[in-house]
């Protein structure tokens, strides 16, 4: 297990090399100038090109990409932001945990919400409720997010006036951007709950377990539900992607200072550093959190984790 | 003779579906006396499932319903109690051995939780001392207790045959129903699961209704046999009665189609056609069709279950209506 956990963090590597290249190439051949950005609209032409020097804009790509994923890799160093000369990596990590309590947050509401529907559509089957709850999660899922940020603040900010609309400063605010962000998560959580329910309860050993005399709901909750768990766990671990990529669309909606609008409105003044560092620091994330996904499986299913094992047997 | 410890009337019980109703058992009547083993044989969709799922009141609903009749256990009708009150019977007094040991073991949980299980379901026990008598239940059907903590994947088929059969038994029932207990493994296995379960229903002295299509299993391990054919039990005696003497045509083309290497025989007789469609069967005698000794007496309505010997019943007119076979 440890082995498998070791081979897949070094898988990590090239993995985030090619992560690093891709946005290196994408901020290469955006349109823009970050140094005529910087200097103002009235600069003269040297001084611009004195920023340009200064921020060592004039190198050839492959010789900034190298010197980058140098400083990276021995200093742990994602440069400098070309707005306010702090170093990325500080800025990063003043609005990261904001960015990350959201995306958890709203991946607590999605499960909460979405395991639950899926359960109770998959035993009522073809029931109003099954209904309902399918038609709900197809607009739920189909609903783009910052379109559904605004039409939260007008309904719950603006016409009832439950809820703040912007802003981030206690546990209210936190309502609306993280039911915002879950939405969609919810709704695809509870359409593959509903499927992988439906898989399993038609099980053979679903109805031992009947044979046995054991209470129905003991019997979803402890036998169907553990063995539906694997796709469920695999949707869960991708949504989370999803999720602090919608957190980067709704924290502009919110005005919430997390990474996500720190990013938005780095990509606006073509600050590139921060970019590549923010972009960077949610990739690991993501491959961290799918790790996580996959060490889960072998605890909710004991035949892979007989399989991890016999790939390690076979290695050695 | 003392009272039956289960007794089935006229059970019927029909699958409907959108278009038609299948009609999967239709007016079943036996018995089953303590510690006795009843074989009950049939070709595939004569109704063998449904009615084992039908005494355990495990027949999914809908599609399932039991129309009409009575399933008596202990004296009591099993049809007339609450849900609630078939959940304590479930595993504890009656209990089932499924046919597929590969799928009907739960994967995710070892096999000592899914002995100690129905246990601590139907005995107030500690975890601890629930998981102890599971133990004890795996080394009864003869896998060692120390494996109470691996999952089903890391047993054989015949191994996982007998976890199931250990669930069935933990409890101790006065009644089990094995349908199909060996038809999923291999013949070499076969034996030993079969043997198994007859040692064990002799030392707990359990009941056994065996589902089975085969003859020969029948004829090792039980003490009564039932035919089914389309729903109904044509032919109901003890082993040897049936064996000896079959009177039903069915039966003796079950019989007919049979290899036996006491006798030269160059062909074997196959009973010729299929059994009737269960979504339209006939208003006469649902075999008539395929009957070789069929008269035009046959046609006119159900034939009677009537007891032509002592003991040995059979439905078909041929006997009712004074005519031979």
């Amino acid at each position: 297990m440890y082995r498998y956990i070791l081979k897949r963090l070094l898988m990590l590597l090239p993995v985030l090399l090619g992560v690093l290249l891709i946005i290196f190439i994408l901020s290469e051949i955006t349109p823009g100038d970050a140094a005529r950005q910087l200097a103002g609209e009235f600069a003269s032409e040297e001084d611009v090109q004195a920023i340009r020097e200064e921020l060592g804009l004039n190198r050839p790509f492959l010789e900034r990409f190298f010197s980058y994923l140098t400083g990276l890799v021995t200093r742990g160093d994602l440069g400098v932001s070309y707005q306010t000369g702090q170093p990325v990596i500080q800025e990063i990590a003043d609005r990261f945990p904001t960015t990350l309590l959201l995306a958890l947050v709203s991946m607590l509401f999605s499960i909460l919400i979405g395991i639950p529907t899926g359960i109770i559509s998959a035993i009522r089957q073809y029931s109003w409720i099954d209904s309902t709850s399918m038609v709900v999660a197809l607009v739920g899922v189909s609903m783009p997010n910052f379109w559904q940020g605004l039409l939260n603040i007008i309904v719950f900010s603006i016409w009832l006036g439950w809820l703040p609309a912007s802003g981030f400063y206690g546990w209210q605010y936190w309502i609306l951007p993280a039911v915002t962000i879950g939405t969609s998560s919810a709704a695809m959580i509870t359409r593959m709950t509903r499927s992988s329910m439906l898989e399993v309860i038609h099980q053979d050993y679903i109805r031992t377990a009947r044979a046995k005399g054991q209470k129905e709901n003991v019997i979803i909750i402890k036998h169907a539900l553990k063995n539906a768990l694997i796709p469920i766990v695999t949707v869960v671990g991708i949504q989370f992607g999803g999720l602090l990529g919608g957190a980067v669309l709704t924290e502009t909606v919110f005005a919430i200072p997390g990474l996500g609008k720190f990013m938005v409105d780095a990509i606006k003044a073509r600050n590139y550093p921060v970019v590549q560092g923010g972009v960077l620091v949610l990739a690991v994330v993501f491959s961290v959190v799918n790790l996580l996904v996959d060490i889960l499986y072998s605890y909710i299913d004991p035949r892979l984790k007989s399989m991890y094992r016999k790939t390690v047997r076979i290695k050695n | 003779m003392n009272d039956p410890l289960l007794s089935i009337r006229d059970l019927t019980i029909h699958y409907e579906m959108e278009q038609s109703v299948v009609e999967a058992v239709n007016g079943m009547s036996f018995d089953v006396f303590e510690g006795e083993a009843v074989g009950l044989v049939g070709e595939t969709g004569a109704g063998k499932t449904t009615t084992a799922l039908g005494i355990m009141r495990l027949i999914q609903t809908p599609p399932g319903h039991i129309v009409q009749g009575s399933i008596r256990f202990m004296g009591e009708d099993l049809l007339q109690k609450s849900e609630t009150q078939m959940r304590k019977i479930r595993g504890n007094q009656i209990s089932m051995i499924f046919q597929d040991p590969m799928t009907s073991l739960n994967p995710v949980m070892t096999v000592g939780e899914q002995i100690s299980e129905v246990i601590r379901l139907h005995n107030h026990l500690s975890r601890k001392e629930a998981l102890r008598q599971a133990v004890d239940m795996l080394e009864m059907v003869g896998i060692p207790g120390s494996r109470y903590m691996e999952y089903p994947h890391q047993f054989s088929g015949g191994m996982k045959q007998r976890v199931v059969i250990a669930i069935a038994l933990a409890c101790k029932p006065k009644l089990l129903i094995a349908d199909e207990p060996t038809t999923a493994l291999d013949v070499t296995i076969q034996a030993q699961v079969l043997d198994m379960i007859l040692k064990l229903q002799k030392e707990l002295h359990t009941a056994t209704i065996l589902i089975t299509h085969d003859l020969g299993v029948v004829a090792e391990t039980c003490d009564k046999v039932g035919i089914l054919y389309a729903g109904q039990i044509v032919e109901f005696s003890n082993l040897h009665e049936i064996y000896k003497n079959p009177l039903h045509p069915y039966t003796k083309g079950l019989f007919g189609s049979l290899p036996d290497i006491s006798k030269k025989l160059t062909r074997l007789k196959p009973i010729k056609g299929l059994m009737p469609d269960p979504t339209a069967l006939p208003n006469y005698c649902s075999f008539y069709d395929r009957c070789d000794h069929r008269t035009d007496a046959c046609k006119q309505g159900e034939p009677p279950f009537v007891e032509a010997t002592p003991g040995h019943w059979v439905r078909c007119k041929c006997l009712t209506g004074g005519e031979t076979a």
